[in-house]
């Protein structure tokens, strides 16, 4: 492709050129024979003569020859001359022989041959030997370019596709690697910022997110083992252990109901997973509607209010009033739920922490900062310490402290989700003691399709 | 009370008949949707119990059908699928109440008598009446043997709902869901803790009480018994 138009722009220079270079030659032989001609008519053959004879002396391209009508010389510099360019009149290309060191050389010349009225005849001609050579120099220079362009583009090309391929054949291999069940593979980068770099870059940032899900999959079966496991366990232990001490009615009365109470754990906890993962999958959300927040807040905290009362607990609110925003009223209200009562779980179980006599609170505040909505939960308790940060975010993860209590782990997790499924996210930051919860939540949320991706 | 139930699974039917037999209801069963549904047609029902996925004839499609030639019998789906947008699904589809697998027997027990007790016309009751308490409807005021007693909005329709089931099992579950409207697990035992607020106000200072908590089920409110 590359070598065809380098051909046809080296063509046309050529043909340009030589053109250029004959329309030259022939513009300066018709101004000779014009001025020849203005000679003959102002003195006759004779003045013609000395002009002819005049002009060629000069030491130049210039070729002249005039005869008379018998043919015999009678002025110019071309003397050996075919006797067969007599017979033609007009242009002629012909070849003479011009004496030089070592001898007579043939040149190649283009003339006008002319009869004149009383038979005479002029031959005004150019050496066009030296144009030749150039036109074969350029002809040459034009082959050799040729060549080298069609070399350059068959090794380049080779070169190429060679690469191309292999860098392709890469791609193959890594994912050949990764179908074999080694995520870590990956495509190497060339560095050369190509389309390739590009399609390497992503499939690598795919391959990434794909691990990045595989391991956290992996969490989750390793924890579902021990988190799922470990209470069935203790419903068999229960099981046997009260089959095999007997003890009558009463007994296996009681060590049934404290079953159905650890199957019903189970279930809480399975129920649980099981949102998450919708939730994370993105396949929950169908039910979004125009929910007045702060009226679905004011009434989860009311439905917590007597549990505070009951327990000493300052239930403090600051929700402003008439925040309205795309949400699903039950994945919100339980999210909030959650935070509420993690915080009476975690936050004022613990009251030497606290340090005064004060009674223990728990804020609950909502606001409307710009486009979004504040909402966050907030206790004086021990807090989540630093390096452990948004690690309670995840499935399963209790902190060692806050094993007691029972509890899922999953109740801060299906906050996150919830969140990630309105498009928003979840602060974790001290309050001096104790820790409040932020979830930050885009008012256009839902509105904008799938907010999972 | 008599109850079709319509469940494809042998040992959960069984299990069903059984424990309904022993709660004193009349019991029928059908395997599948189509079986099902011409036992529904054919006969007078209090209640059905109805699988969301059946063989022939899917859960939901008999319900519709029900309702297309005008049948009202009461329906409470039960399903492993328990999110909400299933529930609304079975809702919409005519049920009148929604049960996500796996569940308590008492839950579903409760649940299904509310539901008979639905079927029979409400609103010509302006007042509830247990024993000395009285709820008026229309004024909103609740008394006891004469003497008022004031209760919060929130108090007030949870005696209401207590009220309306009167004699009935009512569950922690039935009562989140119909006066707060939750669909979800709020953890703690927040709605214990409403219920003796309430108790406060009506039992406290007289002598038989009303407002009985049932071991493994939930609450009623009734005159006498345990």
């Amino acid at each position: 492709m590359f070598g065809t138009a380098a051909a046809l722009a080296i063509a046309y220079i050529y043909w340009n050129t030589s053109g250029l270079l004959e329309r030259q030659l022939e513009g300066a032989i018709q101004a000779e024979i014009t001025g020849l001609a203005e000679q003959y008519h102002a003195g006759g053959i004779s003045q013609l003569t000395r002009a002819v004879a005049g002009r060629s002396r000069r030491e130049s391209d210039e070729l002249y020859l005039l005869t008379d009508r018998n043919g015999r010389y009678v002025a110019g510099n071309l003397t050996s001359v075919s006797p067969n360019l007599w017979n033609t009149v007009g242009q002629i290309e012909f070849v003479y022989g011009r004496p030089g060191r070592g001898g007579p050389k043939q040149r190649l010349a283009l003339a006008n041959v002319f009869r004149l009225l009383n038979g005479y005849r002029l031959i005004v001609g150019r050496d066009i030997e030296d144009r030749r050579r150039f036109q074969t120099v350029i002809w040459r220079a034009f082959l050799i370019g040729l060549g080298v362009v069609a070399l350059f583009g068959i090794v380049g090309g080779i070169f190429v596709s060679r690469s191309l391929l292999a860098r392709i054949e890469e791609v193959t291999a890594t994912s050949r690697t990764i179908m074999s069940g080694d995520l870590t593979g990956r495509i190497p980068v060339s560095g050369a910022d190509d389309e390739i770099d590009r399609l390497a870059e992503n499939l690598n940032a795919m391959l990434d997110r794909i691990e990045q899900l595989m391991t956290g999959l992996q969490e989750v079966s390793d924890n579902i083992a021990h988190d799922l496991k470990t209470p069935l366990n203790r419903l068999r232990n229960r099981i046997e252990g009260s089959l095999r001490q007997g003890g009558g009615e009463a007994a296996y009365r009681d060590a049934l109901e404290q079953t159905i109470e650890e199957a019903d754990d189970l279930i809480k906890t399975f129920n649980a997973l099981l949102s998450i993962a919708r939730l994370e999958a993105g396949a929950v959300g169908k039910s979004m509607e125009d929910v007045e927040i702060s009226q679905l807040i004011q009434d989860v905290a009311e439905l917590y209010e007597p549990v505070a009362e009951e327990r000493g607990v300052e239930l403090k609110t600051r929700i402003a009033s008439g925040i309205t925003m795309r949400a699903d009223r039950q994945l919100i209200g339980q999210a909030l739920a959650n935070l509420i009562d993690n915080a009476f779980k975690y936050g004022v179980s613990n009251r030497s922490t606290g340090g005064s006599k004060k009674a223990p609170s728990i804020s609950i505040a909502a606001k409307k900062d710009a486009d979004r909505v504040e909402i966050s939960v907030a206790d004086h308790g021990p807090g989540i310490p630093k390096n452990e940060g948004e690690r309670v975010l995840e499935r399963f993860v209790r902190l060692e402290e806050s094993r007691t209590p029972p509890g899922s782990g999953l109740g801060l997790s299906l906050v996150a989700a919830v969140t990630r499924l309105h498009g928003g996210d979840v602060r974790l930051e001290g309050n001096k003691p104790g820790l409040r919860v932020v979830l930050s939540l885009p008012m256009n949320s839902g509105s904008g399709g799938n907010p999972a991706a | 009370m008599r109850v079709l139930v319509i469940e494809d699974e042998a040992e959960t039917a069984a299990y069903l008949k059984k424990a309904l037999k022993e709660s004193g209801h009349l019991v029928e069963h059908a395997a599948d949707g189509e079986t099902g549904l011409a036992l529904a047609e054919g006969n007078a029902y209090d209640v059905m119990i109805v699988d969301r996925m059946l063989p022939k004839l899917d859960g939901l499609a008999v319900i519709e059908t029900l309702r297309e030639h005008d049948n009202r019998t009461p329906a409470l789906i039960l399903s492993a699928l328990g999110e909400v947008d299933d529930r609304v699904k079975g809702l919409r589809a005519g049920g009148d109440d929604y049960l996500s697998k796996p569940y308590a027997f008492s839950e579903l027990l409760a649940r299904i008598e509310a539901l008979a007790r639905r079927s029979v016309p409400e609103e010509a009751e302006t007042r509830y009446v247990v024993g000395d308490l009285v709820l008026d409807r229309l004024s909103h005021k609740v008394a006891r043997a004469g003497q008022s007693i004031p209760l919060q909005p929130r108090e007030y329709r949870l005696l209401e709902y207590l009220m309306k089931h009167a004699g009935q099992v009512v569950t922690r579950t039935m009562l989140l869901e119909s006066v707060w409207g939750y669909h979800f697990d709020p953890q703690t035992n927040v709605i214990d803790v409403h219920i003796s607020r309430l108790r406060a106000k009506i039992d406290k200072n007289f002598e038989k009480p009303l407002l009985h908590t049932i071991r493994g089920a939930g609450y009623t409110i009734r005159v006498g018994g345990s």
